[in-house]
């Protein structure tokens, strides 16, 4: 067993009366009182922040810029830049998303479509927006690299039927990606 | 004091004896009224005090947003979207004048501005609206009287602080204090210390055991405090030589108030010498304060990191806001008291008191009212200040610190006051 003994800090009588531990504290929190109403607040930089204290008054301003590569938003889905849907309705997201919220109904292939070497497209895909977490299973899932999560995070629906999200508002919200997959190109 | 009334209203003729008694019942009426908005309105300040300094704080704004949107007006017939934006264009102001900074800094170009003013009236508004759950297993009618319990005492508690001094008129003189007793601050101690019933009604009634035990701490911490809290002011009473109230404020505004005697008959060693007692007596007192409002660090009666809510925590809608509103009044009261006691009550300090009446008495009047609204609000920053730095402390150590420093600390220094009261004459 490896355990750390740790020991308690002696107190000084000057610490066990409280009174000048107490006005030490008073005074640390009313710095930050006249910081944040000066608008000086130490991470206001960082967080770019215009009004009082470190906040960013939201819907005025906004994060969009500052938004990491990584962020996790709503899912959506790409087409390939021939323009290919290159989601071919094998499931794996459906099976993997933990909360459940992805809903594909495979259909046939469009023989319109540039590549007929698949089996199954979607006839319908459906995200609902309600029950989904952001987690970003589907897209690790994914062996065609046809689902994203975008940056998207503004999803504000006025009732659960508006929740759901076809395969037509998936694609417009994910536009057209390029490279990565190319195990369907004629040329290989 | 009634039968003094009556005696001297048969005493007197027929013609003033009724109109000495209309004016007495005129002016207490106006008094009380005064009194009862003046608590109710810094109730609602309080909690609004509370929320923008937590925030201010916490490096964040606090609850700023609640305003009077301008576009509403729009349903009432006015024509522009944004009045104030529309204004400055009309007068030809650019963007980037320093009147248009203001009025956006201001937020004027969206709404009218109330700095969240508007958001305790909002809360209220909420809570009233919420669904009033009264569950199944508590005792209706205790569960019911004890919200009522906890905020009617501060409201009758407030009935002796003298608010200004007074003033006379031609029929008669006024004296600003609904109710000039000779016993002022044993009426607050007797009738803050009522509110304990609601809060251990509450959590018994509430058939609970988290509230439950936040109702018997809240018991014990009254009872434990009440003790230090009345023996800490013995020493401020041998100084004044007066439970009156009035008169504390009036010794105060003429020597010096309790721990910032500056002025009076001259700043002699002696008074200097009195600061010890009366600053032990400020710090146990205000400390004391604290723990009878039950406030951070003393909320042990609703410590939710091991009571749930505490005694509240069965209640809903407008009686939880009931508990809330009676223990922000009891903030009031409490930083009323202090004010009183120990910061010179309504006088202005410096001897400008005596200057003011001498030149117009209803001026000094008003004015030694906004001084007492203005160390009220200054002590309530001061107890929002204290809950946002200090932690909660723990439960033996309250007592501790109650029974075994506080009691001991008190007696000691009534002797203490006694001595050099003794010495010194």
């Amino acid at each position: 067993m490896s355990y750390i003994p740790v020991k308690r800090p002696k107190f000084s009588i000057l610490d066990k009366i409280y009174v000048v531990e107490l006005v030490k504290g008073l005074a640390i929190t009313f710095k930050h009182l006249a910081l944040s109403l000066m608008g000086k607040s130490r991470s206001k930089k960082d967080f770019n922040g215009k009004g009082v204290g470190a906040c960013m008054p939201f819907p005025e301003q906004r994060w969009d810029a500052h938004m990491p590569e990584y962020y996790r938003g709503a899912p959506t889905l790409v087409r390939g830049e021939d323009g290919r849907e290159r989601c071919v309705s094998c499931q794996l997201c459906e099976f993997i998303c933990p909360a459940r919220a992805i809903k594909i109904t495979p259909g046939a292939v469009d023989p319109n479509s540039s590549c007929q070497k698949q089996e199954k497209a979607p006839a319908e895909f459906e995200i609902d927006m309600l029950r989904c977490i952001y987690c970003g299973m589907c897209q690790e899932a994914c062996p065609e690299q046809a689902i994203f999560l975008s940056k998207e995070y503004l999803i504000t629906p006025t009732d659960r039927k508006d929740a759901i999200r076809n395969k037509e508002t998936l694609y417009k919200l994910g536009g057209t990606r390029k490279g990565l997959v190319n195990k369907w190109n004629q040329h290989k | 004091m009634e039968h003094n009334v009556l005696a001297s209203i048969l005493a007197n003729s027929c013609d003033t004896a009724c109109c000495g008694m209309w004016f007495y019942l005129i002016v207490t009426i106006l008094k009380l009224v005064l009194v009862f908005a003046v608590i109710l309105a810094f109730v609602v300040l309080s909690v609004w005090i509370e929320r923008r300094v937590a925030g201010w704080i916490q490096d964040r704004p606090g609850p700023n947003r609640a305003g009077i949107p301008l576009h509403l007006f729009q349903r009432f017939g006015s024509k522009e979207e944004q009045p104030c934006k529309k204004l400055l264009h009309f007068f030809g102001v650019p963007e980037n004048c320093w009147i248009a900074k203001l009025f956006r800094w201001l937020r004027l170009d969206r709404e009218i501005p109330t700095f969240g003013l508007m958001q305790p009236c909002l809360d209220g508004a909420k809570l009233f609206l919420k669904q009033e759950l009264t569950p199944s297993y508590v005792r209706k009618v205790y569960f019911t009287l004890a919200p009522m319990l906890v905020l009617g005492p501060p409201l009758v508690a407030a009935a002796v602080i003298p608010f200004a001094s007074g003033f006379s008129t031609p029929f008669g003189d006024v004296n600003m204090c609904v109710a000039n007793l000779g016993i002022g601050p044993l009426w607050i101690f007797a009738i803050s210390g009522l509110s304990v019933y609601g809060l251990t009604l509450a959590g018994w009634s509430s058939n609970s055991k988290y509230p439950f035990l936040g109702g018997l701490r809240a018991t014990a911490q009254l009872i434990s405090y009440e003790v230090a809290m009345g023996l800490s002011i013995i020493p401020l009473l041998m100084m004044f030589g007066t439970l009156n109230l009035q008169n504390i404020v009036q010794y105060q505004a003429d020597n010096g108030w309790t721990i910032l005697p500056l002025w009076g008959e001259g700043l002699t060693w002696e008074r200097w010498f009195m600061m010890l007692p009366m600053l032990i007596s400020f710090v146990v007192f205000v400390t004391c304060v604290f723990a009878e409002a039950n406030r951070t660090p003393f909320d042990m009666a609703e410590c939710e990191t091991d009571l749930v809510g505490g005694y509240h925590s069965e209640y809903s809608s407008m009686k939880f806001a009931s508990f809330f509103m009676g223990e922000y009044a009891a903030m009031v009261i409490g930083s009323a008291l202090v004010v009183t006691l120990f910061l010179g009550g309504w006088s202005i300090g410096f001897g400008a008191d005596a200057a003011l009446h001498a030149w117009c008495d209803w001026f000094a009047v008003i004015c030694q009212f906004a001084m007492f609204l203005i160390k009220l609000v200054a002590f309530i920053f001061f107890f929002v200040w204290v809950r946002w730095t200090l932690p909660r402390f723990r439960w033996d150590q309250v007592m501790k610190l109650g029974w075994l420093v506080f009691l001991e600390v008190t007696v000691a220094n009534i002797f203490l006051t006694a001595a050099i009261i003794y010495f010194i004459n």
